[in-house]
């Protein structure tokens, strides 16, 4: 109580000094946010309104409103690449099967760490986590020998079964189970004789789905965003990824800016409508994570 | 404790088979083709079917007088440490100032700030260089119209060594700012209120509060930031590629390490000397995270 009223006077203070220099501090600092919030938009803004214009017009002059030309910069995308959607599938393959193969085989693993005791459990655990330390430039020479060793060269298998072994998922889902699955829930369903891969697979999976969940996102994100890895791996034009697509698109035709705009668009837009939906989500779920860290 | 956390030892042996399919993909994608790049990187090797053959240390004495290898770990830093400097300053003053509660519309910030680090970074390295194209571009454009400069006396932003550099610093700082301001966010919501109301009672200023309360809660915060932007920005590829086209240009000023990897083992063919240069990226990447470790771990003298 006493404290609840010490808590009450040093706000009003804190409010009493704040409201003294509003006028010039409060101001200032509004301004300063809002032009960064600028800075980070309007490069958005400038890409979705080119993308609406004719190359002459985004060479010749400065674009603020949107024009018409949009289908005839996608008509110039086509022709002149013609698989561009492939780009898109292969994105959406990769991206969808890794991220439920990272899911399930991560979620194992974590359980695995989180209720269970084995020897060797904590160096195999620093193992995984020092896989989190390695950026995939230091090893993509042997994993490019890896993958034409078994024929994967140009298939998304050379893409998705890596992601079985996704680091950050484990360590996040790990510490969740800790938190929200008790000891008596696991050994009340073996005094019914459940199995153990059944109570994974029936009883715990079902209630850490929202940390999967979570963590799949980002998972997602980095796969769909993975640029290095598919542009040694995916050599066939017909097997390129979005971001691959992306950098032939601006390299092929630097002077059909109104197509390369397009493009661009046409990459980024997925992500910004899935961002406006699920920002809180997100972000949250970032934020979950780093407290655990 | 172990009892609370653990179950019974009896069926401890199954924590094996949960963990063994995650390992297996561990071992064979991440670890194999480490182990095997350190291999290739004491041999000379095309990548040919002829197996590689073994030529001891030769590709590193090579390296240590390859100017093109240090001129990119020099890129790679420069590039680097301007993008990272305000990144961590606008981060953590930024995190500061939206956990004011009183403010408005911080949820929009928030969100506005965060998500360039959703992109993909390809994507947005490629708007940037249309956006700064010589002829044409929307930038140079916005600057003839202003009167600031002329159609003949456009700046040619990618044949500039020093802009070229600036706007991939640029470009990394606009791209993970966001993202190192949500973990400092995570970071001082976990700072117990009690702190600063101690600090209010002692009549500390917001400076002597952030200084002496604020930063010294946030060191783990700051080191795990720290550490993870050496590991990503000493490997940066997508926005330097994308900027200069894949060739580094102008003058090779923007090779980055792994652009140099990149190029030497899967254009000019040379399995074995970039598989030293990865050695190398590693050992760089290893020095600068001790070096973070000593240098924010240390003891903070309150004077």
């Amino acid at each position: 109580m006493a404290n609840e009223a010490v808590k009450i006077k040093t706000n009003r203070q804190v409010s009493l000094n704040r409201g003294k220099n509003f006028s010039s501090s409060r101001i200032f600092l509004y301004v300063g946010l809002i032009v960064l919030a600028l800075i980070c938009f309007i490069p958005f803004y400038m890409m979705l309104i080119n993308a609406t214009h004719s190359s002459y017009d985004i060479g010749a002059k400065i674009n603020l409103l949107p024009s018409d030309q949009l289908i005839a910069n996608y008509k110039v995308i086509m022709k002149n690449t013609p698989r561009y959607w492939y780009g898109f599938q292969n994105s959406v393959i990769i991206s969808v099967f890794g991220t439920l193969l990272s899911a399930y085989f991560g979620s194992l693993a974590a359980y695995g760490f989180a209720k269970y005791k084995f020897r060797g459990k904590n160096i195999l655990f620093w193992a995984v986590m020092a896989t989190m330390m390695i950026p995939p430039q230091l090893g993509i020479i042997g994993f490019y020998q890896l993958m034409n060793a078994m024929h994967l060269i140009s298939n998304p298998l050379a893409l998705i079964l890596p992601m079985a072994a996704n680091a950050n998922l484990v360590f996040f889902v790990r510490g969740y189970i800790e938190g929200a699955i008790s000891n008596s829930l696991i050994e009340s369903a073996r005094m019914d004789g459940c199995g153990e891969f059944k109570i994974f697979n029936r009883i715990v999976l079902p209630l850490i789905t929202p940390s999967i969940a979570t963590m799949s996102i980002f998972t997602f994100i980095t796969s769909w965003n993975n640029f290095f890895t598919p542009l040694v791996i995916m050599q066939r034009e017909d097997r390129y990824t979005v971001p691959i697509m992306t950098y032939m698109v601006n390299g092929f035709y630097r002077d059909q800016f109104g197509a390369v705009y397009t493009s661009l668009a046409i990459s980024v837009v997925p992500i910004m409508i899935v961002f406006i939906f699920a920002s809180k989500y997100i972000i949250g779920g970032l934020t979950a994570g780093a407290v655990k860290g | 404790m172990l009892k609370r956390l653990q179950i019974d030892d009896k069926y401890g042996r199954y924590g094996y088979f949960f963990i063994f399919p995650f390992f297996v993909a561990m071992l064979l994608f991440t670890a194999y083709p480490l182990v095997y790049s350190i291999y290739l990187s004491f041999t000379k090797w095309d990548g040919s079917t002829i197996a590689p053959a073994f030529i001891g240390i030769d590709n590193f004495k090579h390296l240590v007088k390859d100017h093109f290898f240090w001129d990119s770990i020099l890129n790679t830093f420069k590039i680097w440490l301007f993008a990272v400097t305000p990144q961590m300053i606008f981060a953590i003053i930024l995190a500061v100032v939206l956990n004011d509660k009183k403010l408005k519309g911080k949820g929009i910030f928030r969100a506005v700030y965060f998500f360039p680090a959703l992109v993909t970074a390809v994507s947005i390295a490629g708007l940037f260089f249309q956006l700064f194209a010589w002829q044409g571009g929307t930038v140079n454009n916005l600057l003839i119209s202003l009167g600031i400069s002329t159609t003949d006396s456009a700046t040619n932003f990618f044949g500039s060594i020093f802009w070229t550099r600036f706007l991939c610093s640029f470009l990394l700082w606009w791209l993970w700012f966001g993202y190192s301001m949500i973990i400092f966010m995570a970071g001082i919501k976990a700072i117990p209120e009690e702190l600063y109301e101690a600090g209010d009672v002692d009549g500390a200023g917001w400076w002597k509060k952030f200084r002496y309360i604020t930063l010294p809660s946030l060191r783990p915060t700051i080191l795990y930031n720290i550490v993870t932007s050496i590991i990503g920005g000493l490997a940066i590829f997508d926005v330097p590629y994308m900027l200069t086209s894949g060739t580094g240009a102008p003058d090779y000023s923007a090779q980055t390490i792994s652009m140099y990897l990149y190029s030497q083992t899967f254009q000019a063919n040379n399995y074995g000397y970039g598989a030293s240069i990865g050695v190398g990226l590693c050992i760089l990447t290893t020095i600068f995270v001790i070096i973070a470790f000593k240098f924010i771990n240390r003891d903070v003298s309150i004077d």
